[in-house]
This record gives structure tokens, sequence and C-alpha cells, in this order.
């Protein structure tokens, strides 16, 4: 059973995130550990192993980079553990001069504000190559799909740079 | 066959028995039990009027006291007499040293570094104090009750990390209390306050109690409590207010003589007042007979105090704005902040956590009790006591879960605020020809370098079958249940070697420790401690068996005759073992239920899966 099935949704890019948290919250009342509290050590054991997989089920369904991800593992095309490295010449030189940026932040006069900025332009970037990535994976010939997996890829760029601005939230505030 | 008489498809067994449950507030400064009585969440008055305990005990030649008997001996036997030891808990003596100032305690390592106390009764770890103070409240609550309890919700807090939740549920299991779950204190106080008002919408908890502080983001709606980022500092709370003004007091005084563990215990119960009544008063007047012979006299104004813990006060505000960044919330959003734990009487926490949420904060429910009742709420549903309850509690890990790398990094494995029960598996290969084995380093923090997080354990995978580097693939499964505690497995996939280890902090108790814990534990005679097993054995008999009747009276449809058959027969056993008084025959009997059922349950839960989201009960069939 796939992680769609789970939650009896057809596979599709453009799900509907309250559909999927009402069908989330459903399968955790049915099959949660607190509702085998009386039950034998097996059956609460197997509770917390459907319940652990239920959410992780919903995260990876409920995150677009992931869905996005395991749409293209249905399809065949594995990105999890790749070892492909992107040639984008545009896009990478992209990436160097956005590292660049992060690593100013905390130097700037005011960091909080360099922060905020560059974060929007991460969420900027990333909203972009979603809405490629409805297009291009709705045709579903191999050419359309091999170009969604790059684009995942670079999501995934991404997605690094704005887990190390958060890392440098932390520093400039103290956390 | 007696068994298939109670569970006669279509039959509805036996009139539903109340079970006993009750809620713990296990706390740095007081400890509390709460019960769903009469429909309502009530602490329990024990007979001199009292419903917190003080969690202090006492250690002499005489024996334990707890709570206010013990509190008496704070200043004229400071060394034996042991409080706050929640901030003990799961700790090594290098972390107690560090961060608590000066104590009035010998103190000394066990054999992995985790922090014993030397009393006048021998050597204590913090495990055996918590299990001293839970002792009475589980007392108290059976006696009210009228008879054993079926199980306990113990509140912890929920920057609690894995050694800190494990210590607490191996206290109560010291005292053969079932543990129904472990529950964060910042979720106990929303379900008192949801309950209450039928709240929708986000709240967050400010929990700033003794000694630890936690902030939880909670969303409400129809029943489920979903929380979605928690923060926190395990090791910050009133107990740091009075340090940091006996810090003052005795700067103030002028004093440098020795501090001797009478004068340090006499100085902080000083703080402790100062505090307390400049929640009332703008300026306090305080005095202290030094042993020099002198008296000191001096005063303190509010002003000052705000000063003196102004930096503690900040790290709890920051420790907010992270949680509510990874909650993914604006403060806008935020409908209430609930306000839990004694700190929070404090004016100047009030009017910081009041002016960063820029909200109205609800005390409507005592601060002290809120946690405790929220507990007894949840107690009543885990046992059972309340089938149509539609509430559902959706908590999250406190803090993320990682490995050892070369060069001393961390790799995390599960991330912070991770909903729970999760599991993460990742896979590994050895470096050398032939290696068959190979080390792992489990730890839990944020910070990147490993010696900034907390180690949990460090265990050995082997039996790898030689292969060429690089040619095994293990895996090994990090698991956390509802309680927040991890287990791992690992697994060489190509060969199927399985090895499964319970994760025991690698700072933690040896078995040995453990064993000769429990012969302390027992005061009386070897023939009652075997009294004391075979009763227990045969509670979680019957447990096993109405489990399984009322499993089968259920879902045993879904099994044909044939399948069912090895289950009854292993019931009937279990029911004829159990009748004996044969520890071993009632043990095995179980184990055999246990294996005999294994399928069933399994389909049982993925039959449930697929009810969920058909729409229909499982009485329309």
């Amino acid at each position: 059973m796939n992680y769609f099935e789970l939650f009896a949704l057809v596979p599709s890019y453009e799900i509907s995130q309250t559909d999927l948290k009402a069908k989330y919250l459903e399968l955790q009342r049915a099959v949660h550990p607190d509702k085998f509290a009386n039950s034998s050590e097996r059956e609460r054991l197997i509770a917390v192993q459907k319940t652990a997989l239920i959410n992780d089920a919903f995260s990876i369904l409920s995150a677009n980079d992931s869905r996005a991800q395991y749409l293209l593992e249905l399809s065949g095309i594995e990105l999890a553990h790749e070892t492909q490295t992107l040639k984008d010449p545009t896009f990478l030189i992209q990436q160097m001069e956005l590292r660049e940026s992060l690593e100013e932040i905390t130097a700037a006069g005011d960091p909080e504000q360099a922060l905020s900025d560059f974060q929007q332009q991460i969420t900027k970037f990333i909203q972009h190559i979603d809405g490629e990535f409805v297009t291009l994976f709705s045709r579903s010939d191999a050419q359309s799909l091999a170009t969604a997996a790059d684009l995942v890829r670079k999501l995934k760029f991404m997605l690094k740079l704005r887990d190390e601005a958060i890392r440098i939230e932390d520093k400039i505030f103290d956390y | 066959m007696a068994l298939l008489q109670i569970s006669e498809p279509g039959q509805s067994s036996a009139p539903h028995q109340r079970r006993l449950a009750a809620g713990i507030d296990l706390g740095t400064t007081n400890s509390l039990v709460a019960s769903v009585r009469s429909g309502e969440a009530v602490t329990l008055v024990n007979a001199q009027g009292h419903d917190t305990l003080p969690s202090i005990v006492h250690y002499s030649n005489l024996g334990i006291e707890v709570g206010h008997h013990a509190r008496d001996h704070a200043i004229s036997d400071a060394t034996n007499t042991i409080v706050s030891v929640k901030r003990f808990m799961g700790r090594t003596l290098a972390d107690v040293q560090a961060t608590n100032g000066e104590l009035p305690y010998v103190l000394s390592a066990t054999e992995n570094g985790l922090v014993n106390i030397e009393t006048r009764a021998g050597k204590v770890n913090p495990i055996q104090v918590s299990a001293e103070i839970l002792r009475p409240l589980v007392k108290l609550a059976s006696e009210t009750l009228g008879g054993d309890l079926d199980g306990v919700v113990i509140t912890v807090p929920a920057y609690f990390d894995d050694a800190q939740r494990q210590g607490t549920k191996d206290a109560a299991e010291l005292l053969g209390v079932k543990v129904f779950r472990l529950l964060n204190e910042p979720t106990a106080a929303a379900i008192a306050y949801g309950l209450d008002h039928d709240d929708e919408g986000v709240i967050a908890v400010y929990d700033l109690g003794g000694g630890t502080f936690d902030v939880s983001i909670l969303r409400l709606n129809k029943g489920v409590f979903e929380v979605l980022a928690t923060g926190g500092d395990s090791a910050l709370g009133g107990d740091d207010f009075d340090n940091a003004v006996a810090q003052w007091i005795y700067q103030q005084s002028g004093y440098v003589g020795a501090h001797s563990p009478a004068l340090q215990r006499e100085i902080s119960a000083l703080a402790c007042h100062t505090k307390e009544r400049l929640s009332e008063e703008l300026n306090v007047d305080l005095a202290l007979n030094l042993p020099c012979g002198s008296r000191w006299q001096g005063n303190i104004s509010r002003a000052t105090f705000n000063d003196i813990i102004a930096p503690l006060v900040k790290r709890t505000i920051m420790a907010s704005r992270r949680a509510m960044r990874d909650a993914g919330l604006d403060i806008s959003e935020v409908q209430q902040v609930v306000m839990v734990g004694g700190s929070t009487r404090v004016p100047n926490v009030r009017e910081q956590v009041k002016h960063y949420f820029k909200r109205e904060l609800l005390t409507s429910i005592d601060p002290d009790k809120v946690v405790a009742l929220g507990a007894a709420i949840q107690a009543d549903i885990l046992a059972g006591n309340k089938p149509d309850s539609d509430i559902l509690l959706l908590d999250v890990l406190p803090l993320s879960l990682g490995l050892e790398t070369m060069g001393g990094l961390t790799e995390k494995v599960i991330l912070r605020n991770t909903t729970i029960p999760v599991a993460k598996a990742q896979e590994f290969t050895t470096f050398k020809d032939g290696q068959t084995a190979m080390a792992l380093h489990i730890l839990q923090g944020e910070r990147e370098l490993v010696e900034d997080c907390r180690s949990l354990a460090r265990f050995e995978l082997r039996g790898i079958p030689p292969m060429a580097a690089g040619a095994a693939h293990i895996r090994v499964t990090f698991q956390v249940d509802a309680d927040g505690l991890l287990s791992v497995s690992a697994m060489e996939k190509s060969s199927g070697v399985h090895t499964s280890i319970e994760v025991k902090p690698s700072f933690g108790l040896t078995d040995n420790e453990v064993a000769n814990m429990i012969k302390d534990s027992m005061t009386f005679a070897r023939d009652d401690m075997d009294a004391r097993m075979l009763a227990e054995e045969k509670v979680e008999a019957a447990r096993v068996l109405e489990g399984l009747v009322n499993a089968i009276n259920d879902d045993g449809h879904l099994l044909s005759d044939e399948l069912l058959k090895p289950i009854k027969h292993a019931m009937m056993e279990l029911e004829q073992a159990s009748a004996s008084n044969e520890l071993k025959a009632i043990k095995s009997a179980i184990a055999a239920c246990d294996e005999a059922s294994q399928d069933f349950a399994a389909l049982r839960m993925d039959h449930s899966i697929r009810q969920a989201l058909s729409g229909q009960s499982v009485d329309d069939i």
C-alpha cells in the first residue's frame, strides 16, 4: 500500500491539504497507541508502528518537496540516495551567489533584516520551482519527468539553504 | 469452555467496571495527585488536609520521611534532605555540578557517571528518591479511590530528554505501578483548559516551574490536541531565581566565611521567601544571622529583583520565540496564552510574557494544580472509563535525535518537533574488508558537535557477515513511542542478522545497579517479594485475557474458526495457569497467548485503518 492509498487519495501533486489533514486525524483516531493503553504489549507495539507509519506518510505527503520526490519515486525515478549531480551552470552560479549572501548575514549592519530578505528570496525561488513541477509532472512523458526530477534536485538545494538560514537565525537570536 | 461463554458473538461483555486511574504531577518543588471523580478532575487531599506534597525526601537512621515532615529537616540536616531531585534526573555528576550552583549534598557518580547522593541511609540515586515521592501519592490515590490503581499518567516537562523520561518511568516501575503514559506538562495543562473552555484555535502554554521551563504551541480542534512545536530548558526555573537572589544576599552581606550546608539552605530559604513576598510587595526587608555571630540586615526592591532575574526571564522569551518559529506561526495567530507553574506568579514574568505574546494571560485554573488535573483527565480516558471520548493527543519529539559521524559531528536522524510515535531507518555500510562489527553512538540535541549534545547510548552491532568494504547494508531503525522514549533495532539486510537493542542511556544505570535498586526497595522478606511478583503477573494475565476477549468480540469475524482455535486454546491455558500460583507457568502462558494472537492483532489494526476512511463503523458490517 503506498502512502496515497493509505490516505485513500489519488496520487497527484495537487492534493487538498484540508482533506489530507482530516483523513490523517481519522487514521490517528483508529490506531493511536493511546487507544490501546489497556491492550497487550504486542498490540501496543503494533499500534506504535502503525501510527509511526501514518505520521511518516503524512509528513511526506504534506510537504511539497517530499511529495514531489515521492511521486517521482512511484513513477520509477529514485532521488533519495542518488549521487548524480546537477548539470545546470546557471543554477549552480546562482547557488554560489546565494551562499555568499548567506555567509554575509551575520556581519551585516542589520542582520535581522538581511536574514529576512534572504529568506524571502529563497521562498520565492521555491514557489517558482513548485509551479513548474505541476506542469511537467502532469505531462508524464519520460522527458518531462526527467526535467521534473531536476526541479526536485534544485528544490533540495534551496531547502538546504533554508535550513542553513534557520541555523543562522538561531545564532543571531542566541536560541 | 468457560471463555466462549463470555465471548459469545453479539453479546456485549460484562458491564464495564470503572477502572481506578490517577494523574500525578511529579514536580521539582511540589508534587500532587488528581483523579476524575463524579465526572470532574479533582486533586486528592491527604489526612493532614494537604493536596500538595513538597518534593522533599529526608533520609535518617530511623527511616525515610517525605513531604512536609521532610521539609522540617531541610536546614537542620541539609546533607540528608533532598530537595528538587527532579533537576538531577538522568543527569551526570558533572552536569549537576555545572548547572546547580552550590549544593549541600555529598555527591558521587555511578559506574557510568550518573549522579548519586550519599545520605546517612546509604547512596541513593534520583530514580529512587523520585520513587519515594511517588509512594505516598500512589497510596493516597489507592486509599481515596478504594483499591489498587490500574494505572497512572505521570507528567514530565516537554523538554525532558530520553534519559530524564526513562528515569521518571523507572521510578514508577520501582513501585510496581503501571504507567499508562508519560504526558508532557504543557499538554496536560492544555487538556485541563481545553475541556473547560471548549476552545478551538492556537494556544501557547508557558510553563515555568521550580526547576524546568517549557513552552508549547498547540492547535486545538474538535478534541484533537496537536502540539505544533515545543521548546524550553530543562534546567531553568524558580530555583534559579532563588539561586540568583541567594548570590545577591551573599554579596550584600559581605560574608566571606565557609558556606556550610545549613547556611546554604538558610540563605536559599530566605531567597525563596523574599521572591514570593516580592510578588505582593514592592520592597522587602531581610535579615540573616551569619555564622561569625554578626547579623546582616538589608532591603531589596522589586525593581532590583527584576534586574537580578532579567537574564533568566529573557531565556524563556527566546525559547518561546523559537517555538513560535518552529510552529511556523505569527504571534497574531495565538489566541490564548496559558500560564502554568508556580513561578508564573512573579509579576515580571507575567509582564514579559504578555509583552511578547501581546495577549491577556489565562490564569483561571490554579497554576500549581492545572497539570495534575489534565493528567487525571487523560488517565481516566486511557483507563477506558470514557469509551466515547474523542480526545486525541498528538505530541512531538522535543529534541532532535542523531548519530555521531566522522570528526565528532552529529547527523540528525529525527528532527525536533516531529510528531510521535515516529520511526526512521538509516542505512550504513562497512568501510573495511571483512569488517564484522560496527559502533553506533546515539545523541540527542540540536548542536553540531557531539560534545554539545546529550549522549543517549553507545552500542555495537556485531555478527555482520564478512564482506568486501561497502558491501554490507546495515539498516538501523529508530523508533520513538508516544511517551517520547527511544528504542533502536539494527539489521544487516543481506544476511538478515537482527539485533534489537533497548536503548539504555550510556551514562544510565548498569543492569547490576538496577538489580540492586530493586532489591533495596524491597524492605520486606523474599517471600513477600515473590508474592508481589506473582500478584503482578496475575493482574497482567487478567489484562491479556480481557483484551483478547474484547478483541474476539469485536473482530473475531476477521478470522476463520480454524485460525481462532489456537488463540482460544492459548487463552484457556492462560486461564488455567493464572489460577495456579506458578509464576513461571503464568509468564510462559502469557507469552504463548501473545505469540498466538500476533497475526490477529496486526490484522485488526489494518482492519481499523480501512474502517477509519470508509466512513462506516464495525457495527455496520
